[in-house]
């Protein structure tokens, strides 16, 4: 999954690594859906439209990768249930000069127990912000990686891919052991 | 004047809208006949399904026609340009018909195991 506020870059992420043009889908919502995390729900019967885009990856002839970026809008959160079921992890792009925009997403992750990074899209190779800076604006615990990337650059989102990718390996491996002790 | 720009598609900007209502094409229901299907469950065209002489709605022929390559339930939605929930119900009801096969993963709801996810590390390092 790769998620972040609203512009961060992240159909740009999905589709310099994608070996498709990045598609888009979309899912109808009704309007007591989109109550749900309100604190007013909305009445009434209107209907919403969230749109998604993804992009593929073939890794082997029987294994395909799938990136989904998440609806840009934090109260569309309840959809990132239906990508979190399966997912290897999350990536949180950060734009450092919008950083409030990625508290949603890292609070989420956090609390579903799925493996994240925190990638900070530096547009033009440019960090505004040190590292620590943002792990500590963001309260990002020691254990998150926090890496720089250019989501224009396939090389780059790549690179940012494996870095989930050997979280999730090492968070399984952890699991694993004390179950086989 | 739109100033979206980046990650977001204002699908009203970019469509420009559907005659049927979405439902119909489904007979009302919302929910697919199987548990619903995940957005990257892979669905594949059976011989039954790429046979012509049924005679199936324009959208499970499109559906058949399309996943004679293997795609998965969001890249229906996308390439049909239909909202996911109504892929999903077209799907679910073919692969009761037995005109495509469905490929969940493994298990639904769970992270991948160790070994896939070292598939997965493996293949990122060498494309």
């Amino acid at each position: 999954m790769i998620a972040g506020g609203f512009g961060v870059g992240k159909t740009t992420f999905v589709g310099s690594v994608s070996e498709i043009v990045p598609l888009t889908t979309e899912a109808v919502l009704t309007a007591a859906s989109v109550g749900v995390d309100d604190t007013e729900p909305v009445r009434g019967k209107t209907t919403t439209t969230v749109a998604m885009d993804f992009g593929r990856i073939t890794l082997d002839s029987d294994l395909i990768l799938y990136l989904f970026g998440t609806p840009g809008q934090d109260r569309f959160w309840f959809m990132w249930d239906d990508l979190v079921r399966g997912a290897i992890g999350a990536i949180v792009l950060v734009d450092t000069r919008r950083l409030a925009a990625c508290f949603a997403a890292v609070d989420y992750f956090e609390h579903r127990e799925l493996p994240f990074i925190v990638a900070i899209n530096c547009f033009d190779g440019e960090l505004r912000h040190s590292v620590d800076d943002v792990r500590e604006a963001l309260a990002i615990r020691s254990e998150v990686p926090i890496v720089l990337c250019d989501a224009r650059i396939r090389e780059s989102a790549k690179a940012t891919l494996i870095e989930l990718v050997e979280l999730a390996v090492a968070t399984a491996t952890a699991a694993y052991k004390p179950a086989r002790a | 004047m739109s100033t979206q720009n980046g990650d977001s598609v204002d699908p009203g900007r970019r469509n420009p809208g559907r005659l049927v209502r979405p439902y119909t094409l489904t007979g009302g229901r919302t929910r697919p006949s199987h548990a619903d299907l995940e957005l990257e469950a892979l669905v594949s065209t059976t011989s039954l399904g790429e046979s012509t002489d049924l005679s199936l709605s324009y959208e499970q022929q499109s559906i058949a026609m399309l996943c004679r390559d293997v795609l998965s339930v969001a890249e229906v939605s996308a390439r049909l340009d239909l909202p996911l929930g109504v892929a999903r119900v077209l799907v679910a009801d073919m692969a009761d018909e037995g005109l495509v096969i469905v490929h969940r993963p493994t298990i639904p709801g769970d992270r991948p195991d160790l070994a896939l996810l070292e598939r997965v590390l493996y293949g990122l390092r060498t494309i």
